[in-house]
């Protein structure tokens, strides 16, 4: 079975402009939504309590939120179906950090009268815990960052390098932007799953890159748009497919992973979209954007040959005694 | 007819201690090195400790004033205003002729600074760098305590490690309910300070007129009573021992049968015991534990022997938790909870069927997928895919890695990602048959230019992850560890193994010559 006729070559650049438009809007939309509603931090960095019920009958919500909210301890804390109608999670912005008193056990036994119940989790995370989470994950994305720039940079060359990673920006953001509008709690799997993303696009960003450098090389196409159709092209079909099998598990780890990770999910679904769209869309788009010059690449790709085969000669000459 | 070559026969052997030594893991009951189960997935607790430093350096200045104390009463030295304040000890010696005696004891105690004004009022400090190696003897201590401690309560595989400078990480598989939950909590942040004090007697019917400042102005403290917060007693502030020197404590009963805790004082313990006893016979001594008075007994004369015991009105509980605390040491240093996770055995059980269920069902829609899309060279990828997953499982189980929950998501994507470098192979080979190239020079050629897109996009991942191991704590680090083993896996399996696949069967290909069945290729 094919996809792609591997012979066809699509005008991707002489649209770029309507693609780098419409990722714009939605990366300004992000933002707003970003700056706006806010990320909903979850326990891991916010610090807090958080306990998972699971009832025998439905959960009695109602009756839950009225004896919290008559404590005034426990008054400002919230509570939500948790995958099944039995099953409640509360969270509580408290946090205890008395070894010998648990907050999880006073509202259990708060509660003893609402049911028969188990408690399934407690997670208590405290304010420091929170703020130190939060803080490593900000170094490790940028250090993230970082290290792609500087090792793209040395397999392939500055531009290559700053497109891939405003690829990268443009997947993050645009994720970022999903899980505020559908206000998924952001804990750390979901760090995890924005650190895959970074990953995975980056991933399909440098197979399609691959192609390019190749191209200059092999191909005497010297017109930097035309070259591009043609590689973006070639690695079409390599690119649908990955992503349509990465998509299948991840799909399959939406609907049915459970509850626990459905948010780590639910991001990696939106990351594999965007990662795929921007990978052939975005990422070469910027390239020719940048004004990188095929020219340039080849003479500098030229020199680098000849100051090899200058090293080598040398080396002969060495050898052979000439020196 | 080439059907073994050096690919096919490495490939071979990943294959055969792939499935070898993933077995244990797969099928947990039997012997040998195998996977874990995270305690999100098998349910427990997790804390995330950290240690109160400044508090041991403040007992260490409390044991350095013990045993001014007690050198001067045992040499007949007299010093006045002996008195403890942000830890700084200071005392005036009253004759200036024993300040030679009082300068060689200070001489004996390492780490501190000392300054004199007039002659006779000393300044003690604790140096910096002492302060340092309290500090870091404290967290060292608290983690081997609470090691100890959680030992002797009998639960399975308990896990306590030191985390970065002050924080200890203490993990509890065997936990399964709060109630057990609460004891180990219990026992964990016990101090198990005990101190033995002597009463001012002197000023004992004014203590509950006195404030704190008042009592600091005798070298003395108010302590409340264990079980009566009512009752109060003034005792010297510098205790005369301290737990540090047991080396024993029992649970026994007392006459009227209610649970008492026996001690045992080392040596030197029993000597200044007995000292204080034989000086002190009609005053009364007051046993601390934790801050708090327990009992108060008369001392009617010399304890010789070095034992003693601890009443109060235990539970049997309460009396063997004290008594554990107390044989494993105490806690220079009090813990504070900052960070807590508890997962219930059912709860975890879900986890794991829930994420199964997944992992099976993206790996067969990928299975029929390839080889739908590829034929032959499907099925070829698909064995490397499965190869694969039994790397990841005998990788991890050789290091003894624990499968947490985002672990178990990791091998997921290691799936979907693992297909990304047969697909890159695959789609190369047949580009290359298009053009008319031979079977065998479009295999290679195909595998050469293939390697280098596949490298460069690994190794980029591949660094992410070890920044995210690096960085990452608890359940990141286990997904960080299932990414890196999937990626460096797929690499030798979809490299390696398929090329060595192909290599064998090449003389079928070549007679064969149907593409579509070979390739997929329409």
């Amino acid at each position: 079975m094919e996809i792609f006729k591997n012979n066809k070559t699509y005008e991707f650049m002489s649209k770029r402009i309507s693609f780098l438009s419409l990722s714009s809007f939605l990366i300004i939309f992000s933002l707003v939504l970003i700056f706006t509603k806010g990320l909903n931090f979850g326990i891991d960095f916010s610090g807090g309590t958080l306990i998972q019920i699971k009832y025998i009958q439905e959960a009695p919500i109602k009756k839950i939120r009225a004896i919290l909210n008559s404590n005034k301890d426990y008054k400002n804390s919230s509570m939500s179906q948790f995958g099944s109608k039995e099953e409640i999670v509360i969270r509580i912005a408290k946090s205890s950090q008395d070894l010998s008193v648990d907050i999880g056990d006073k509202i259990t036994a708060l509660l003893k009268s609402t049911g028969n119940f188990e408690v399934r989790r407690v997670d208590m995370v405290g304010p420091k815990v929170g703020n130190q989470l939060r803080q490593t994950g900000l170094i490790a994305l940028f250090l993230s960052l970082i290290v792609i720039l500087i090792y793209v940079s040395f397999r392939f060359e500055v531009r290559f390098a700053i497109a891939s990673i405003i690829a990268l920006l443009h997947d993050v953001i645009i994720a970022l932007g999903m899980i505020c509008l559908f206000r998924i709690e952001v804990n750390l799997d979901i760090l995890a799953a924005i650190l895959t993303i970074l990953g995975y696009s980056l991933n399909d960003t440098i197979i399609v890159f691959d192609r390019i450098r190749e191209g200059i090389t092999t191909q005497k196409e010297s017109n930097l748009e035309k070259l591009v159709n043609m590689c973006v092209s070639k690695t079409l079909s390599r690119t649908t497919l990955t992503s349509l099998t990465t998509f299948f598990v991840v799909v399959t780890l939406f609907l049915f992973g459970g509850e626990i990770i459905n948010g780590f999910a639910f991001t990696l679904l939106v990351g594999v979209i965007v990662g795929t769209y921007s990978s052939i869309f975005i990422a070469a788009s910027f390239l020719v954007q940048l004004k990188f010059s095929i020219k340039d690449f080849k003479d500098k790709e030229a020199l680098k040959l000849k100051r090899k085969k200058e090293k080598d000669d040398m080396r002969a000459m060495y050898e052979q005694g000439r020196i | 007819m080439k059907i073994l070559n050096y690919r096919f026969v490495v490939f071979l052997f990943c294959i055969f201690f792939g499935i070898f030594l993933s077995l244990p893991s797969f099928f947990q009951d039997l012997g040998g090195k195998k996977i874990s189960l995270g305690l999100d997935l098998q349910g427990g607790l997790h804390m995330l400790l950290g240690v109160n430093t400044p508090e041991a350096v403040n007992s260490k200045m409390k044991s350095i004033a013990t045993s001014i104390k007690y050198f001067t009463q045992k040499e007949d030295i007299l010093i006045e205003e002996l008195k403890i304040n942000d830890n700084v000890v200071n005392f005036l010696v009253l004759d200036s002729d024993e300040i030679s005696k009082v300068n060689e004891m200070l001489n004996e105690i390492k780490g501190i600074d000392i300054k004199t004004s007039k002659d006779l009022y000393y300044t003690i400090t604790l140096t910096q760098e002492q302060i340092d190696l309290t500090k870091e003897q404290s967290v060292l201590q608290a983690v081997e305590t609470i090691r100890n401690r959680l030992d002797q309560f009998g639960l399975s595989e308990p896990n306590v490690m030191r985390q970065g400078e002050e924080d200890i990480v203490v993990q509890l598989p065997g936990i399964k309910n709060s109630k057990d939950e609460q004891k180990a909590r219990d026992l964990i942040s016990k101090p198990a300070n005990l101190e033995l004090m002597a009463v001012d007697e002197n000023r004992a019917d004014e203590v509950y007129s006195m404030t704190k400042e008042d009592a600091a102005e005798y070298g003395n403290i108010i302590l409340e009573q264990n079980d009566n917060s009512y009752t109060k007693y003034l005792v010297k502030e510098i205790p005369i021992l301290t737990g540090r020197q047991i080396v024993d404590a029992q649970v026994a009963f007392d006459q009227s049968n209610q649970p008492i805790i026996t001690f045992v004082l080392n040596s030197s313990g029993a000597r200044i015991f007995g000292d204080f006893t034989a000086k002190n016979i009609g005053k009364r001594l007051a046993v601390v534990l934790d801050g708090k008075v327990y009992s108060a007994p008369n001392i009617n004369e010399r304890i010789g022997g070095g034992s003693g015991q601890i009443s109060g009105g235990f539970s049997l509980d309460e009396a063997s938790n004290i008594a554990i605390a107390l044989r494993s040491g105490a806690l220079d240093a009090s813990v504070k909870m900052l960070e807590k996770r508890s997962v219930g055995p059912s709860l975890g059980a879900d986890s794991i069927k829930a994420a199964l269920f997944a992992l099976i069902a993206g790996f067969l829609l990928v299975i029929f997928f390839m080889i739908y899309y590829y034929g032959y060279a499907g099925i070829i990828s698909v064995i490397a895919l499965i190869t694969n997953i039994f790397i990841i499982v005998s990788v991890m189980a050789i290091f003894g890695a624990t499968l947490t929950l985002p672990g178990m998501a990791g091998i997921v994507l290691t799936v979907g990602m693992a297909v990304d470098a047969n697909v890159i192979i695959n789609e190369r080979i047949r580009e290359l048959l298009k053009q008319g190239i031979s079977i065998s020079q479009s295999i290679e050629n195909g595998y050469s230019k293939a390697l280098r897109a596949i490298l460069d996009a690994n190794i980029t991942t591949l660094l992410v992850a070890i920044i995210l191991y690096a960085y990452g704590t608890g359940p990141i680090k286990g997904f960080a560890v299932t990414i890196s083993i999937g990626i460096l896996a797929s690499m030798i399996t979809a490299i390696l193994g398929t090329h060595g696949i192909y290599d064998s069967l090449l003389s079928k290909i070549n007679s064969s010559k149907n593409f579509r069945r070979w390739f997929g290729i329409v």
